[in-house]
C-alpha cells in the first residue's frame, strides 16, 4: 500500500484547501565535534496566514504520504539521519479537515479516510530513522497525533490549544492516538486528555502542560523554538541525549493493567455523568482504549479505522460538527440580519437602571469588557451601596486569583460608581435597565430615564419575558429600544438575545451587536416575541414534563424521560436552579400570549405559596439520590393518568418540534440554525443534539408534528 | 609612546577633589576595565528577496543573538544585564521602535533590563561596544550587552533619508559622498598607486582567507543558527554565510562592472555587498566577569572615533587609529592582529599603505574579510571583535589586537584590544611594549 492508493478518495474533494508539505535539507549542527549528518524538515503550510489554520484532507495527507515515502527511501539510502515535521507559524496542524470528513457519504468512504491517515502516519512512525515532531503551535486530534506517531516531540512553550477533542467531536483519536498516548503517558492521564478536556466544555493543554504530562520530550521557548528543537534531535541522533519518560508505561505488566482497568471504569463513570450516554462516542474511545491494552499497533489501527468508520456515520457526529463549526465557529462571528457595523455609535458612558445581582452582573461585566464608567442607580442609598459593594467585592476576588492585576483591578473598581438619582445617567450613551420584571414599573423607568438623557441615548432592557414593543410605545424615541437579554451567569454565559421591536432603528442595532462583540458575548438577532427563543424553548421542555408530573407520571420517570437527550440537567433541577417563582412569571407570560402550549401548574403555584424551593429535596439530588420531601409531596395533587418515561420524551420532542415549526413561522429568528446557536450558547445543550433541531429532525419529530425536516440533508445530517 | 595620558584605559586613581580647598571628604573614583566575554553573530545574508532572510525581521535576528549570549554564558544571570545597546542604521519598521529595548523584552531578558537604539552608520556596534564599555569604566553598568543589525533587505541604504539642502548649497558636503561606491573611487584618484589590480588581487585574498577559515572552522562557533521560513518552502535553519563566493578568481573579478564610473576601479568584486545580518556581544568589569565566573576574550585598551572629508569617508580608519595608539600609548608596531572592516578594498589598501603595511600581512583579516562574509552595516563591528577574539585564544603570541572601520559620511573608528592569553596580559602597558618590541622585531 502507499498514500497513493487512496487517490479515489482524494478525488471526491477537489475544493479541499491543501496544506502541502514541504521538506528542506538539514545539516545538523555538530555533537562532540562532528555532525550527525543531514536531517530532513518538513514543514506543513496551506500558505494562508493565521486565520486559516492548516488541515489534513485526502489530497493533503496523500502529499505528507508520498513525501515521507521518499524520504524513507532517503533514510534506506543513507542520505538522512532523521526526519521532522513541523508547522507553520501557531500551527502544527489543525487536525482532520472536519468539513471534509463530514461530506463523506457512505461507510467504505469513511473507511478509506481513516485508512488513509493510518497508512500515512505508519510510514511517519517507520521511517527507518527517528522522527520528530516539533509541536510550534495548535495541535488538535489528527494534528497532534502525526506528534505522537513520531518517535520524539519537542513542544513550544507558546503552542497553545494541544488535544485530542475526537469525543467531543463525536470521533475516537483512531489516527493511533488512543493506543499510543496511554502507553506513552499513563492511562490515566491519557483519559484525561481524551475524554475528561473533550467533555469539559473542550479543553485544550497549553505547551507546558503538555510536556507535564509526558506528551512531548523536550520544551523550548518560541523566540528560536525550530532552531533549539532541530539542535536538540542533533543531541538524540547522536546518542548525548537519551529522553526519560517518567509516565510512559507497559501495559503488558500486571500492575499496569490494573490502573488500565482502573482509568476505564473512572472514565465510564465521567462519561456517564457528563452525557447520560447520549452521544456513542465517548464509550468509543473507552472502548477501543481498553481493547488495545492487549492488542499489537497493526491489529489496534484495524479496530480504530473500523470505530471511526462507524462513527463517521452518525448524526452525532454530523451534528457536532454542524454545532460546532457551521455555528459556533462562523454563525455566532457573523449573526444573521445584524445591519452594517458601520452604522454602530461609539459608548463611552454606561447607565444601569437598578442595583440589585442582575444589575450589579451587568455591571462588572460592561466595566471589565468595554473599561468605560458605568453608574448604577437604585432608589436609595442603601441598594446603591450594596450593588456597588457587590462589583468591588467581586473585583477583589479576581485579583485575588491572580486573573487580573492589581492596576486593572484598581481601573475596573474605579469604573463602577453609584448614584440615587437618574440624573448621573446625563451623558450617558447607552442605558440598560435591570429592574423588577413587571411592565409598568419598566416603562416608568424609561420614562424618567428619557426624560435626562440626549435623544441618541441608546435604551436597553433585559427583561426575559415582556414585550418590548408594549415598553416602546410611550417612548418619545421609540426607536431608540432594543432588547439586551443576558443569561445567568452573567459573566459565564456566552449567549446575548438582541431583541428588535419593531421601530428599533438600524443604529441601535448595529450598536447593540458592536457592544455585544465588546463584551466577547455571541449575539444572536430575535425578533421581539414572549420570551424570546431560549426561554420560550426551556419553558415549553419544562411545561411538558411538569404536566406529565401533574397528571399522574412518578416523579423520577418524569424527571429522568429526557436522558436519551443528554441535556445538562434534568428539568426539575433547571426550575430550581432558576428559581420556581421566575419559571412560574415567565411561564404566565408565555401562558397568556399562547395559551394551552405553556399550561401553568397549580402544583408549582403551591409549592411557590408554601415557600418550597424545589421539587426534589436539594441534599438528596446533591447525593445522587433524588427525593421528593413529604411534606412537599403533601402540597402538590396528581391525576390518574401517568405516562412512561419513552411517553413523556417523545410528547416533549413533538412539543419542541411544533413551538420551533411556529418560531420559524413567526420570524422569531432568521432560521433554524439561531435556535440551535442559542440552545448550544444559553441553554448550554450538547452539540451533538447540533443544539436541537438536527435532534428533532433525526428522532422523527419534525416531520410527525410539522411534515418536514428543519434542516437539508447533510447540513447536520448524512449528505443526500 | 611613553606618553600616558591621564585619562588612560589603565586603571588608576582619579585626583581627588579638592575644591575650595575646604576639607570635604575625599572622592575617589576608579575607572574600571572593561572586557569583552563573548560574541556571536547571525549568518549573514544577501540582502533581497532571494536573500535568506528576505521575509525575516531584523529585530528577530537580533534576538537569536541576544538568545545564543545567555545560552553560552549560564552563568550570568539575565537580571544583571544593565544595558542592551543595539545599532541600526536606519531605525524605523522592523529596526524601530528603540530596537536594543524591543529587542531585550523579545528576546526574554527581565523587564528590568533597560535597552535603546543606538547609530553611527557602518561603526554602529562599534559604537554601542565603547559607549556601553565607557559606561562599564565609569561605573555605571557591570555587564552589557552590545551589537547591531542591518536587514538591507528590509532597509535599503539611506531609504527615507532627507539630507539637508545645506549640504549642497553651501557645499558642506559634496551629494556624490552620500553614496559610497563615489567616495570609494574618490579615495582612488587620491591614491594612485591603488590600482584595481591590487583591489581584486586583494578581494580575491579576502575570499580565500574566508574559505580557509570556514575549513578550520574558525568561523562557524560564534554564529548563531536561524531558522526561517519561506513561502512554499517551509522551514530551514541556516548556519552558514550566504554572501560568500569561494574560489573566485582575480580574473572573474576584471570582468565586473565599475557601477560608480565608467572605467572606474571599485566594482560589487572588490567591495562588501548588500547584506542582512545581526550581530550582539556581551561586555563586563573585569570584576564582574571574575565574579560572575565569566571568560575574558579580550580587554579593551583605548578607542577613538575620528572625522575626515565626506568625500573619502574610507581613509577615517587612519586618523582614529592613530588616536587610539596615542590613548593607549602603543605605536602601529604593537598591534600583533588587524580586524579591519573591508567596505572597499581601496579603503583597506589606503589604511595599509599609510601605515607601511604590505597588501598580504598575515596580521590582517586572517579570517577574510566583509567583501567575502558581508557588511550589514550597523552589525560589523562585533563581527570584527568575534573574529579577533579567536585569533587572539589561537595566538597566544600576540598581545595586541585592533578593530577597525570605515564609516559614512567621513569616519573612522578604531578599538584597541588585549590578549588574555599572552603572557604578559595584567602587567603594564610600558614594560609590555619592550616586549612587544622585541617580538615583533624578532618576527
Amino acid at each position: 500500500m502507499s498514500a497513493a492508493d487512496f487517490r479515489k478518495l482524494a478525488e471526491l474533494f477537489p475544493n479541499e484547501t491543501v496544506t502541502h508539505s514541504y521538506v528542506q535539507d538539514i545539516k545538523l549542527p555538530a555533537v562532540k565535534g562532528s555532525s550527525p549528518g543531514t536531517f530532513a524538515l518538513v514543514t506543513l503550510d496551506n500558505g494562508l496566514d493565521h486565520t486559516k489554520p492548516t488541515t489534513l484532507g485526502p489530497n493533503t495527507l496523500i502529499e505528507l504520504g508520498t513525501v515521507l515515502e521518499s524520504l524513507k527511501e532517503r533514510a534506506a539510502r543513507g542520505e538522512i539521519v532523521g526526519v521532522g515535521v513541523t508547522g507553520k507559524p501557531y500551527f502544527l496542524v489543525a487536525g482532520a479537515d472536519l468539513s471534509t470528513v463530514k461530506s463523506v457519504s457512505g461507510r467504505e468512504q469513511g473507511l478509506w479516510m481513516a485508512q488513509l491517515g493510518h497508512e500515512v502516519y505508519s510510514t511517519l512512525a517507520n521511517l527507518g530513522v527517528p522522527s520528530f515532531a516539533f509541536i510550534n503551535g495548535l495541535a488538535l486530534g489528527g494534528g497532534l497525533e502525526i506528534a505522537l506517531q513520531s518517535t520524539y516531540r519537542t513542544v513550544s512553550t507558546a503552542a497553545g490549544a494541544l488535544a485530542l477533542p475526537e469525543a467531543f467531536i463525536g470521533l475516537i483519536p483512531g489516527w493511533g492516538g488512543v493506543y499510543i498516548l496511554p502507553r506513552l503517558i499513563g492511562p490515566e492521564n491519557a483519559l484525561k486528555v481524551m475524554i475528561e478536556n473533550p467533555l469539559s466544555n473542550n479543553r485544550t493543554l497549553t505547551g507546558p502542560q503538555a510536556f507535564k504530562l509526558g506528551v512531548a520530550d523536550a520544551m523550548f521557548e518560541p523566540a528560536d523554538f525550530v532552531e533549539q528543537s532541530v539542535a536538540w534531535a542533533a543531541q538524540v541522533i547522536a546518542g548525548a541525549v537519551a529522553p526519560e519518560r517518567a509516565n510512559a508505561v507497559d501495559p503488558t505488566e500486571p500492575e499496569v493493567a490494573a490502573r488500565w482497568a482502573g482509568a476505564i471504569a473512572a472514565g465510564r463513570a465521567f462519561v456517564e455523568a457528563k452525557t447520560s450516554n447520549a452521544s456513542p462516542a465517548p464509550a468509543k474511545v473507552l472502548e477501543v482504549m481498553e481493547a488495545t491494552r492487549t492488542l499489537t499497533q497493526a491489529q489496534s489501527a484495524e479496530l480504530e479505522c473500523e470505530t471511526l468508520a462507524d462513527l463517521m456515520q452518525t448524526d452525532e457526529f454530523r451534528s457536532t460538527v454542524y454545532a460546532f463549526l457551521d455555528l459556533v465557529q462562523r454563525r455566532s462571528k457573523r449573526p444573521a440580519g445584524a445591519p452594517d457595523r458601520k452604522l454602530a455609535r461609539p459608548v463611552t458612558r454606561i447607565g444601569v437602571v437598578g442595583a440589585g445581582l442582575m444589575a450589579s452582573q451587568l455591571a462588572l461585566l460592561f466595566a471589565r469588557q468595554l473599561k468605560v464608567p458605568v453608574v448604577m442607580t437604585d432608589i436609595d442609598q442603601a441598594r446603591v451601596d450594596k450593588g456597588v459593594g457587590y462589583v468591588h467585592a467581586e473585583v477583589d476576588k479576581l485579583l485575588q486569583k491572580g486573573r487580573i492585576s492589581p492596576d486593572a483591578a484598581n481601573r475596573t473598581r474605579a469604573l463602577v460608581t453609584g448614584s440615587v438619582s437618574k440624573e448621573a445617567f446625563a451623558d450617558a450613551d447607552f442605558v440598560i435597565e435591570a429592574v423588577f420584571e413587571e411592565l409598568n414599573v419598566k416603562k416608568q423607568v424609561f420614562k424618567e430615564v428619557e426624560a435626562i438623557v440626549s435623544p441618541e441615548c441608546i435604551l436597553a432592557t433585559n427583561t426575559s419575558s415582556l414585550s418590548v414593543t408594549a415598553m416602546a410605545e410611550d417612548l418619545e424615541h421609540p426607536e431608540r429600544l432594543v432588547g439586551f437579554h443576558f443569561f445567568n451567569p452573567v459573566a459565564v454565559m456566552p449567549l446575548l438575545e438582541i431583541v428588535r421591536a419593531p421601530k428599533t432603528d438600524d443604529a441601535v442595532l448595529a450598536t447593540a451587536f458592536e457592544l455585544a462583540k465588546g463584551l466577547k458575548k455571541s449575539a444572536v438577532l430575535v425578533k421581539d416575541a414572549p420570551a424570546f427563543v431560549v426561554n420560550r424553548l426551556l419553558l415549553r421542555l419544562m411545561g411538558e414534563v411538569t404536566a406529565a408530573f401533574d397528571e399522574g407520571t412518578p416523579a423520577d420517570v418524569a424527571d429522568n424521560a429526557l436522558r436519551p437527550m443528554g441535556l445538562p440537567m434534568t428539568p426539575f433541577v433547571l426550575g430550581a436552579m432558576v428559581g420556581l417563582p421566575v419559571a412560574q412569571h415567565v411561564q404566565e407570560s408565555l401562558h397568556t400570549a399562547f395559551g394551552d402550549r405553556f399550561p401553568v401548574s397549580q402544583n408549582l403555584q403551591k409549592l411557590i405559596d408554601n415557600g418550597v424551593k424545589s421539587i426534589w429535596d436539594p441534599a438528596s439530588v446533591t447525593a445522587g439520590k433524588p427525593s421528593i420531601p413529604a411534606e412537599t409531596l403533601a402540597l402538590m395533587s396528581f391525576g390518574d393518568t401517568p405516562s412512561t418515561g419513552e411517553e413523556v420524551l417523545r410528547r416533549t420532542q413533538d412539543a419542541l418540534a411544533e413551538e420551533i415549526g411556529l418560531m420559524l413561522d413567526e420570524g422569531v429568528v432568521a432560521g433554524p440554525e439561531d435556535i440551535d446557536l442559542c440552545m448550544i450558547l444559553g441553554a448550554g445543550w450538547p452539540m451533538f443534539l447540533g443544539g436541537i433541531t438536527p435532534y428533532l429532525d433525526r428522532v422523527g419529530a419534525s416531520e410527525r408534528v410539522n411534515g418536514r425536516k428543519f434542516l437539508a440533508p447533510g447540513v447536520a445530517s448524512e449528505p443526500a | 609612546m611613553s606618553e600616558r595620558p591621564s585619562s588612560g584605559s589603565n586603571t588608576g586613581a582619579m585626583p581627588a577633589s579638592s575644591r575650595n580647598g575646604s576639607a570635604k571628604p575625599t572622592r575617589n573614583r576608579t575607572v574600571r576595565e572593561v572586557v569583552f566575554v563573548d560574541g556571536v553573530r547571525t549568518p549573514f545574508g544577501r540582502a533581497g528577496e532571494k536573500g535568506i532572510y528576505a521575509g525575516t525581521r531584523a529585530d528577530d535576528l537580533v534576538v537569536k543573538c541576544i538568545r545564543e549570549l545567555m545560552r553560552r554564558n549560564p552563568s550570568l544571570p539575565a537580571e544583571r544585564i544593565d544595558e542592551v545597546a543595539i545599532a541600526a542604521t536606519t531605525q524605523t519598521g522592523d529596526q524601530g521602535l528603540t530596537i536594543g529595548r524591543t529587542a531585550a523584552l523579545l528576546a526574554g531578558l527581565p523587564r528590568t533590563v533597560p535597552g535603546f537604539a543606538i547609530d553611527r552608520m557602518c561603526a554602529g556596534a562599534m559604537t554601542a561596544v565603547t559607549t556601553t564599555a565607557s559606561g562599564i569604566g565609569f561605573g555605571a553598568y557591570d555587564v552589557v550587552i552590545a551589537g547591531g543589525v542591518e536587514h538591507m533587505g528590509n532597509h535599503p541604504m539611506g531609504a527615507g533619508a532627507d539630507p539637508n539642502p545645506r549640504f549642497m548649497s553651501e557645499r558642506i558636503v559634496d551629494p556624490a559622498a552620500l553614496n559610497m561606491g563615489n567616495t570609494a573611487e574618490n579615495l582612488h584618484d587620491r591614491f594612485p598607486a591603488i590600482t584595481k589590480d591590487r583591489t581584486d588581487a586583494y578581494a580575491v585574498a579576502s575570499q580565500d582567507k574566508l574559505a580557509a577559515a570556514y575549513a578550520k572552522d574558525q568561523i562557524q562557533p560564534d554564529l548563531v543558527p536561524v531558522a526561517t521560513m519561506k513561502p512554499g518552502q517551509g522551514w530551514t535553519v541556516n548556519t552558514v554565510d550566504e554572501p560568500p563566493r569561494p574560489g573566485t578568481s582575480v580574473d572573474d573579478l576584471a570582468a565586473l562592472k565599475t557601477p560608480f564610473r565608467a572605467h572606474g576601479r571599485v566594482t560589487a568584486g572588490n567591495a562588501a555587498g548588500l547584506n542582512d545580518g545581526a550581530t550582539a556581544a556581551l561586555l563586563a568589569s573585569a570584576d564582574a566577569a571574575e565574579e560572575l565566573g565569566l571568560p575574558v576574550k579580550m580587554r579593551l585598551v583605548s578607542y577613538a572615533f575620528a572625522g575626515v572629508e565626506p568625500e573619502v569617508m574610507g581613509i577615517g580608519p587612519v586618523p582614529a587609529t592613530e588616536k587610539a595608539l596615542k590613548n593607549a600609548g602603543l605605536g602601529i608596531e604593537d598591534i600583533g592582529l588587524f580586524e579591519i572592516n573591508e567596505a572597499f578594498a581601496v579603503q583597506v589598501l589606503s589604511f595599509l599603505d599609510h601605515f607601511g603595511i604590505a597588501d598580504d600581512d598575515p596580521r590582517v583579516n586572517r579570517y577574510g574579510g566583509a567583501i567575502a562574509v558581508g557588511h550589514p552595516l550597523a552589525s560589523s563591528g562585533v563581527r570584527l571583535m568575534n573574529q579577533l577574539a579567536r585569533q587572539f585564544e589561537e595566538d597566544p603570541t600576540v598581545r595586541f589586537g585592533m578593530t577597525t572601520m570605515c564609516i559614512g559620511l567621513g569616519m573612522g573608528a578604531t578599538v584597541i584590544w588585549e590578549n588574555p592569553h599572552h603572557a604578559d596580559y595584567g602587567f603594564d602597558i610600558d614594560k609590555a611594549t619592550a616586549t612587544t618590541t622585541e617580538t615583533g622585531a624578532a618576527a
